[in-house]
C-alpha cells in the first residue's frame, strides 16, 4: 500500500499514465506490471481473454480497485496516491459500466442529473437543461421521465453514457458496454461512443467489438494473464500481431 | 376446516372441445393466496372473530359487554407503547445496520455486539432487566421502562433488516455512484438508503405485528395495556374465560388489521415505477 512519493510526475501532454500497475488478491496477480500512457483525445480499446486483468485495470484509473503496486496520474494528478482528493479525480473520470447501474430509483432525468447537484452543486435547473441537452445527444429525449427498468439493455447504457457525461469528464472509461447487450442493441451503443470519439474525447474501453476498433481506435492493448502482452494500432494488432499469445486469442475471436 | 379446504382447492380448466389437453408441468409450485376470495383465510379469521366479537355482547351481555367496556383504555395503551417503540427501534435499526455494514472497526463491532447480546436475551428478561435491575439507578416509571426495553430489543432486530437491506441493493449501484464523484455518504444517502427502504418496508411491517404481540408482556410492568386490563377485570370478577377470549380476540383483529396493511403496501411497492 505504501506509495512512492518520489515518482517522477508523467510528461504534461499525458492524459491517462500507468506505470508498473500491479494488483493482487490474496495470491492472485490479476495486473502485472502494467503500464501504459493515452494522449488527450486518443481512444485506447483493450482486449483480451477473460480472467487477464482489463477489468482491474481499467477500475484502477478511477481507484475502484486500489493497486498493490505501481502508480497511475490522470493528467498531473496522482489516482494511487492514499491521501489525493480521489473524488476530484473521479468527477473528471466518466466511467461507463458492463451492466449499466442505473440508479433504479430514479428517472432517467434524475439519474443523470443527481451528480451534477450532488457534487458540482449545480442547481436544478441548470442540470435539467443539461439532461436534456445530453439526452437529446444519445437519441433518449422521449424517455426523459421513464424509471430505467422500462428501458431495453440498449438504451439503458446509452443513459449510463449520458449519466457520465453529466460530469463533463476529461476521460471515458468504458468497461464492456456492450457485452450485455442482445446482438441488435450493440450498434446504437457503438454509433454514440464513436460520436464521442469523433468529438475528440480520451477513451478507454474495454471490448471486443473489431468494428469500433478499427473505426475509432488509436491503439489496441492486448492483455493476457495480467500483463501487457502488445501494444499497437489496431492494423498492426489485428492484422499482423507480433506476438503467439495475440495471434492465438485473435483466432479464438475472429 | 371444511371453509378453508374449498378456499384453497385449484382446479384445472376443463380441456377445451373435447381435444385432448396436453399438461405441460405439474402446475404452480406455490398455490396462490386466492386473496380475491370472499373465503380467503384472512376474511375468515377477521371476520370470524369480529361477528364474535359482536355477538358475545348481544347474546350474553353480562360479562362481555361489561369486559368490552373495561378494556378500550388497555388497546390505546397498547398502541401508544407500540407505535413509540416502533418509531425508536427503527432509528436505532437504522444506526445499527449503517453500523454492521461500516469500514470503521470500532463502530463495526460496536453494532455487532449489539445485535448480538440483545437478540441473544429473551424480551422479558430485558423488561425486568430495565425496571427491576437498572431500575435503581435509572428510576424509570413503567411507560418509559417498557418503551425503552421495546425500542432497545427491536432495535437490534432492525439493525439486521437495515443491514440485510442494505447489502441486497447490488454493489455496482455503489460503485456508480462513487465513480460519479460521490462521497460514500452520498452514496449511501442518496443512491443506496432510497432504494433499500423499498426493499425492507414489507419485513418491517411484520416487526411491526411482532411488537404489537410482544407489547403485551409489558403488562408485568404496571402498564395498563390491553392484557393487563383483562387481568385487572378477572382478578376481581374471576370471569377468566370470558376477559382472555375478549382479548384474544381484539389482539388478533389488530394483527389481522396490520397484516393487511403491509400486504397492500407490498403491493404498492411492486408496482410502483411501472405505471
Amino acid at each position: 500500500m505504501a506509495k512512492n512519493n518520489n515518482q517522477p510526475l508523467p510528461p504534461t501532454d499525458n492524459r491517462v499514465t500507468i506505470r508498473n500497475a500491479t494488483k493482487r488478491f490474496g495470491s492472485l496477480e490479476a495486473v502485472k506490471n502494467a503500464s501504459l500512457e493515452v494522449k488527450p483525445g486518443e481512444v485506447v480499446l483493450i482486449i483480451g481473454p477473460s480472467g487477464s486483468g482489463k477489468s482491474t485495470l481499467l477500475r484502477s484509473i478511477n481507484r475502484l480497485e486500489n493497486l498493490s503496486k505501481g502508480d497511475i496520474w490522470i493528467d498531473q494528478d496522482s489516482v494511487t496516491e492514499q491521501d489525493s482528493d480521489i473524488r476530484k479525480i473521479r468527477e473528471e473520470v466518466g466511467m461507463v459500466f458492463q451492466n449499466f447501474h442505473l440508479f433504479q430509483h430514479l428517472s432517467v432525468t434524475e439519474n443523470i442529473t443527481l451528480a451534477p447537484m450532488t457534487v458540482k452543486k449545480m442547481s436544478k435547473a441548470d442540470a435539467v437543461t443539461e439532461a436534456n441537452r445530453l439526452l437529446k445527444r444519445v437519441g433518449l429525449l422521449e424517455k426523459a421521465d421513464v424509471y430505467p427498468d422500462q428501458l431495453s439493455g440498449g438504451q439503458q447504457q446509452r443513459v449510463a453514457i449520458a449519466r457520465a457525461l453529466a460530469m463533463n469528464p476529461k476521460v471515458m472509461l468504458f468497461d464492456e458496454p456492450t457485452s450485455a447487450l442482445d446482438p441488435e442493441m450493440v450498434k446504437e451503443v457503438l454509433d454514440v461512443m464513436l460520436d464521442l470519439a469523433k468529438e475528440g474525447m480520451t477513451m478507454l474501453v474495454v471490448s471486443h467489438e473489431m468494428g469500433f476498433a478499427r473505426a475509432a481506435a488509436d491503439k489496441v492493448v492486448f492483455m493476457d494473464e495480467g500483463q501487457i502482452v502488445e501494444i499497437g494500432t489496431p492494423e498492426d494488432i489485428f492484422d499482423r500481431p507480433s506476438s503467439e499469445r495475440t495471434k492465438k486469442f485473435l483466432q479464438h475471436i475472429l | 376446516m371444511a371453509l378453508l379446504k374449498s378456499d384453497t382447492k385449484n382446479e384445472p380448466a376443463s380441456p377445451r372441445g373435447g381435444k385432448v389437453k396436453i399438461d405441460v408441468g405439474d402446475g404452480q409450485l406455490i398455490p396462490d393466496r386466492a386473496d380475491g376470495s370472499i373465503l380467503s383465510a384472512w376474511n375468515i379469521a377477521f371476520f370470524g372473530a369480529l361477528s364474535l366479537l359482536v355477538i358475545l355482547p348481544v347474546v350474553k351481555p353480562d360479562p362481555y359487554l361489561r369486559i368490552i367496556r373495561f378494556i378500550p383504555d388497555g388497546v390505546l395503551v397498547t398502541f401508544q407503547v407500540t407505535v413509540t417503540s416502533i418509531l425508536f427501534s427503527v432509528v436505532i435499526g437504522l444506526f445499527t445496520g449503517l453500523g454492521r455494514i461500516s469500514r470503521i472497526a470500532f463502530i463495526n463491532r460496536l453494532a455487532t455486539v449489539y445485535v448480538e447480546v440483545i437478540r441473544g436475551i429473551p424480551l422479558l428478561v430485558q423488561l425486568f432487566y430495565i425496571y427491576f435491575a437498572l431500575g435503581g439507578f435509572l428510576q424509570l416509571p413503567p411507560m418509559a421502562s417498557a418503551i425503552t426495553a421495546m425500542s432497545i430489543c427491536y432495535g437490534a432486530y432492525m439493525g439486521e433488516i437495515f443491514r440485510a437491506g442494505l447489502q441486497s441493493v447490488p454493489r455496482g449501484q455503489f460503485e456508480a455512484a462513487l465513480a460519479l464523484g460521490l462521497s460514500r455518504r452520498q452514496a449511501i444517502r442518496k443512491v443506496i438508503l432510497p432504494q433499500t427502504i423499498r426493499i425492507i418496508l414489507p419485513p418491517i411491517g411484520n416487526e411491526f405485528i411482532a411488537m404489537l404481540k410482544d407489547s403485551s408482556l409489558v403488562s408485568i410492568l404496571a402498564v395498563s395495556d390491553l392484557l393487563r386490563r383483562a387481568r385487572e377485570y378477572s382478578s376481581v370478577t374471576f370471569q377468566y374465560f370470558e376477559a382472555f377470549t375478549i382479548v384474544a380476540l381484539v389482539y388478533l383483529l389488530l394483527t389481522l388489521f396490520f397484516s393487511r396493511l403491509v400486504g397492500m403496501l407490498e403491493e404498492r411497492m411492486d408496482t410502483r415505477g411501472k405505471k
